[in-house]
């Protein structure tokens, strides 16, 4: 299947690939999966005090449409606050990237890493 | 006679059962492709011809679906009315998720390390005694035969689909690595 250009450019050169303490109270850890294909997505955002995301990261193992809207969504979330963070759509990524139907599962894993991450998040500070 | 109205295991007049014996397997699928062979069938009509093709599709898509633990798993809970095939949207747990994570990482490492041929066979290993158990695990659900004991069984199937992925990415790699 052909991959759109903004795909491929992601898939080259995935935008903040890593790793951050979990254990941190300011980082927010979301983990998903898509058994059908087998894909795994962990999200991650540093969030500052006044409630604006500061830093994101991500590692993802699974096709090239899965990676590109994780990465996709690092950058966007970068600077938003939590309740932005939490609306963003799939859709927007689907779009942003180009996915035919049959990626758009991607893009939702990737909206579904986000609302987990800001879900861990809330749930340390509430613990606290 | 065959009908493609039967599920997998009527067509091959096999027990339903997820502890298929694969022999009768291979030999109920040479027997049906012996009748069905297209040289059997020069002399007859166009849609007896037509029929018979349709007969082998079904026949191997139905030997392909079974012979396979995994795909003979979500054949057995699609019977029962849940469809495993093509999910993609599914909550599993986190802990599980972790532990795949840790295992693709595991497998990235393999590349750069020394020895790298006795850490992926161990990687494999691994792998498979998961699938192993997980396949354990699925069959005692099934046989239980509950709404929520077919639930239980279809987090089996998620799990192995995961596992199963990442053992064809080791061997992937295997080869990628020793079979130059």
């Amino acid at each position: 299947m052909a991959y759109s250009e903004q795909v491929i450019d992601h898939y080259e050169n995935p935008r903040n690939v890593g790793k951050m303490n979990d254990q941190d109270d300011n980082i927010g850890t979301g983990m998903v999966g898509a058994p059908a294909c087998g894909d795994v997505m962990r999200l991650q955002i540093k969030v500052s005090d006044d409630g604006i995301i500061e830093d994101a990261k991500f590692k993802t193992y699974g096709c090239g449409s899965a990676i590109a809207s994780s990465s996709l969504v690092t950058e966007w979330v970068k600077g938003m606050t939590l309740d932005q963070a939490q609306e963003l759509k799939n859709t927007r990524i689907a779009e942003e990237l180009a996915l035919p139907p049959v990626k758009i599962h991607c893009s939702v894993l990737a909206e579904d890493a986000i609302k987990a991450a800001v879900a861990d998040y809330k749930e340390k500070q509430a613990k606290k | 006679m065959m009908d493609i109205s039967q599920n997998y295991f009527e067509f091959l007049a096999l027990p339903v059962t997820y502890q298929l014996d694969l022999q009768a397997l291979a030999e109920r699928s040479r027997e049906l492709q012996k009748t069905l062979h297209p040289d059997r069938f020069s002399h007859l009509s166009d849609r007896e011809r037509r029929l018979s093709v349709q007969y082998t599709a079904y026949l191997n898509e139905a030997v392909s679906t079974l012979k396979k633990p995994l795909s003979r798993a979500q054949y057995l809970l699609k019977l029962e009315g849940l469809d495993t095939f093509s999910e993609t949207q599914q909550q599993l747990a986190p802990m599980f998720l972790m532990q795949q994570m840790e295992l693709r990482e595991s497998l990235e490492d393999v590349v750069g390390a020394t020895d790298s041929e006795a850490e992926l066979e161990a990687l494999r290993m691994a792998v498979e005694r998961e699938l192993l158990s997980l396949r354990e695990q699925f069959d005692a659900y099934y046989q239980q035969s509950t709404p929520s004991a077919f639930e239980a069984a279809a987090v089996c199937v998620r799990k192995m689909q995961f596992f199963d992925k990442l053992g064809r990415e080791i061997e992937a790699l295997e080869d990628q690595l020793f079979d130059e």
